[in-house]
């Protein structure tokens, strides 16, 4: 009955995994890439900080050491907006579309689809902070790469971090909520993260309140000062990528 | 002999307190369709999300291409192609984007270009798909659930919001799939195209099956259900109702209209009533019953 040659006959399968993944990849980075606000929020409100507050007096830091300040904070900065802020917003409003839920249904599946933006997020993180790794060079800025593994590895921590409470607060409310609710957390974690100005002195407390301060904190002793992180943040960032990431998968939302 | 695609049995579906579906069983045998039909709320959308695997059901079962929709979510998915009722589609990704995509993810994809073609999006190719039409997206949809050359395919109401045009045109590469041996299961609120369409109609009503059978066995069931005959005027139709035991009027002189279920014998008696009145009876017409009527008779209660 049925004829051999259709078109549509079937002939069911899955593309080899990877190449099903890189697919994904790229299509998420293609789409970030075209979306302006996003753009902006990864790389224009991080270079105006870098320049704005490394090179002039403009802010009141602790330090004479501008860049040396200011530019590990703006790499942690960079860090957040990306992985929290820009994931938050683009995983609420997939979820809206249905876009999750339709890719979840795909033979892409779900494990394939959070591992795909997973990747995609580092790509970026990792091409953010070397454009601006390399801007604050430029301007003027001299690392210490002694501690360079440990830099990279808290900023994997707090990526991590970043990416569960996207994530969570993706599925918890709704799109537009989502938005105000993650563009909020960026402007005051900016304002009290210690970035362009001193964060408020709340010890090693602060380090457990705000994962940016203690990211920041933990980039400048690396790379600026050559010396080891903090253990406190450490301990900070790893109990925030913990709990982050504990929460998302209990709360995930596909629809 | 293989397992049929889709093998729903009591399945119960409750959001909350509501039940949305109360225990339904149906079955689509490979290589055919099957239109679930039904008025909006009638349960349809939440008996699909259980066949895909969105949800498990809160009673009962259900087996498609042989595997738990739930538990094997990531084997089957390759295997199935599904069309959600809307969205599902980045707004920012063209549709040559998106179905390129999807075919990325196939083992053995159709051609694209020949696809965008059959569902006359070609020249959409570089537009982004909130610029598209709900009609266009839809067949986008459409194009994304059959790209990876399925067996089976869900199609949540498939010709919701396209035009004339495009529905026949969905209703052709529909008959093509089953032409090729892929299974189909849709939904629809649309009475021509269950009719038209589908091998087997299940209608539901309110969570429940309210009747199921082919096309022609639903209408049959429901036989002749007007008998109209031209003669001489001025007969008596209350002598002529009280025979056929049905509702006769003269419409116009010499127009008579005998309505109600009609067998064969009524129709008999009826004409042997003209016969012994000695009318002359220059005209005979029966109108069957048609899908619409039945669905309408069934979902009343709900309808409104």
């Amino acid at each position: 009955m049925s004829s051999s040659a259709g078109t549509f006959t079937p002939a069911p399968g899955r593309a080899p995994m990877r190449t099903v993944l890189l697919r994904q990849i790229r299509m998420e980075l293609v789409l970030t890439a075209r979306r302006g606000e996003a753009v902006v929020l990864a790389m224009g409100v991080p270079l105006l900080v870098l320049l704005g507050a490394g090179l002039t007096r403009a802010t009141n830091l602790p330090t004479d050491d501008r860049l040396g300040y200011v530019v590990p904070g703006v790499l942690a900065l960079t860090v957040m907006s990306t992985a929290f802020t820009g994931q938050a917003i683009t995983t609420g409003y997939e979820r809206g579309y249905g876009v999750l839920k339709r890719l979840g249904a795909s033979p892409l599946t779900r494990p394939g689809l959070l591992l795909a933006k997973t990747v995609a997020i580092l790509c970026l993180v990792g091409l953010q902070l070397v454009a601006l790794a390399v801007v604050g060079v430029i301007a003027g800025w001299r690392p210490e790469l002694a501690q360079l593994p440990a830099a990279l590895a808290v900023t994997v921590l707090a990526t991590a971090a970043y990416c569960g409470l996207a994530l969570l607060i993706a599925s918890v409310l709704r799109p537009e909520t989502t938005t105000a609710a993650a563009t909020l957390i960026y402007v005051l974690m900016l304002a009290a993260g210690g970035i362009m100005f001193a964060a408020p002195d709340l010890g090693a407390a602060g380090h457990f309140l705000l994962p940016l301060a203690a990211h920041a904190e933990a980039l400048r002793a690396a790379l600026t000062d050559g010396a080891a992180v903090p253990a406190s943040a450490w301990l900070s960032l790893t109990v925030w990528a913990a709990a982050s990431l504990t929460a998302a998968v209990r709360w995930f939302r596909w629809e | 002999m293989r397992e049929a695609a889709v093998e729903v049995k009591d399945v119960v579906v409750r959001y909350g307190g509501v039940v949305a579906v109360d225990g339904v069983s149906l079955t689509v045998p490979r290589g055919s369709i099957l239109a679930l039909l039904g008025n909006n709320g009638a349960g349809k959308t939440s008996l699909l999300q259980v066949c895909e695997g969105f949800r498990g059901p809160d009673a009962g079962s259900a087996r498609v291409l042989g595997l738990d929709p739930v538990a094997d979510h990531d084997e089957l998915m390759p295997r199935l192609g599904i069309m959600l009722q809307s969205g599902g589609v980045y707004p920012w990704a063209t549709a040559g984007e998106i179905l390129r995509l999807f075919a990325s993810f196939a083992a053995n994809p159709l051609d694209t270009d020949m696809l965008l073609d059959r569902l006359g999006l070609r020249k959409f190719a570089k537009t982004t798909f909130r610029r598209l039409s709900g009609g266009e997206q839809q067949r986008l949809s459409l194009a994304l659930a059959l790209v990876g050359r399925p067996e089976l395919v869900f199609l949540d109401e498939p010709t919701a919001g396209m035009d004339v045009g495009a529905r026949q045109t969905t209703w052709e590469l529909v008959e093509n799939l089953r032409a090729d041996g892929v299974s189909v299961l849709l939904t629809t609120h649309l009475l021509d195209e269950a009719e038209s369409l589908a091998d087997h109609v299940v209608i539901m009503d309110a969570g429940v099956v309210a009747a199921t059978g082919t096309p022609a066995e639903l209408t049959a069931a429901a036989g002749i259900d007007l008998l109209r005959v031209r003669a001489d005027p001025g007969l008596a139709v209350a002598e002529l109702a009280a025979r056929v035991g049905a509702k006769v009027t003269e419409s116009t002189p010499g127009e008579y209209e005998i309505a109600g279920a009609l067998d064969t014998a009524a129709i008999a008696a009826a004409l042997g009533w003209f016969a012994a009145e000695g009318a002359q009876v220059t005209a005979v017409d029966t109108r069957r019953r048609t899908l619409e009527d039945v669905y309408l008779a069934l979902t009343a209660g709900a309808a409104r």
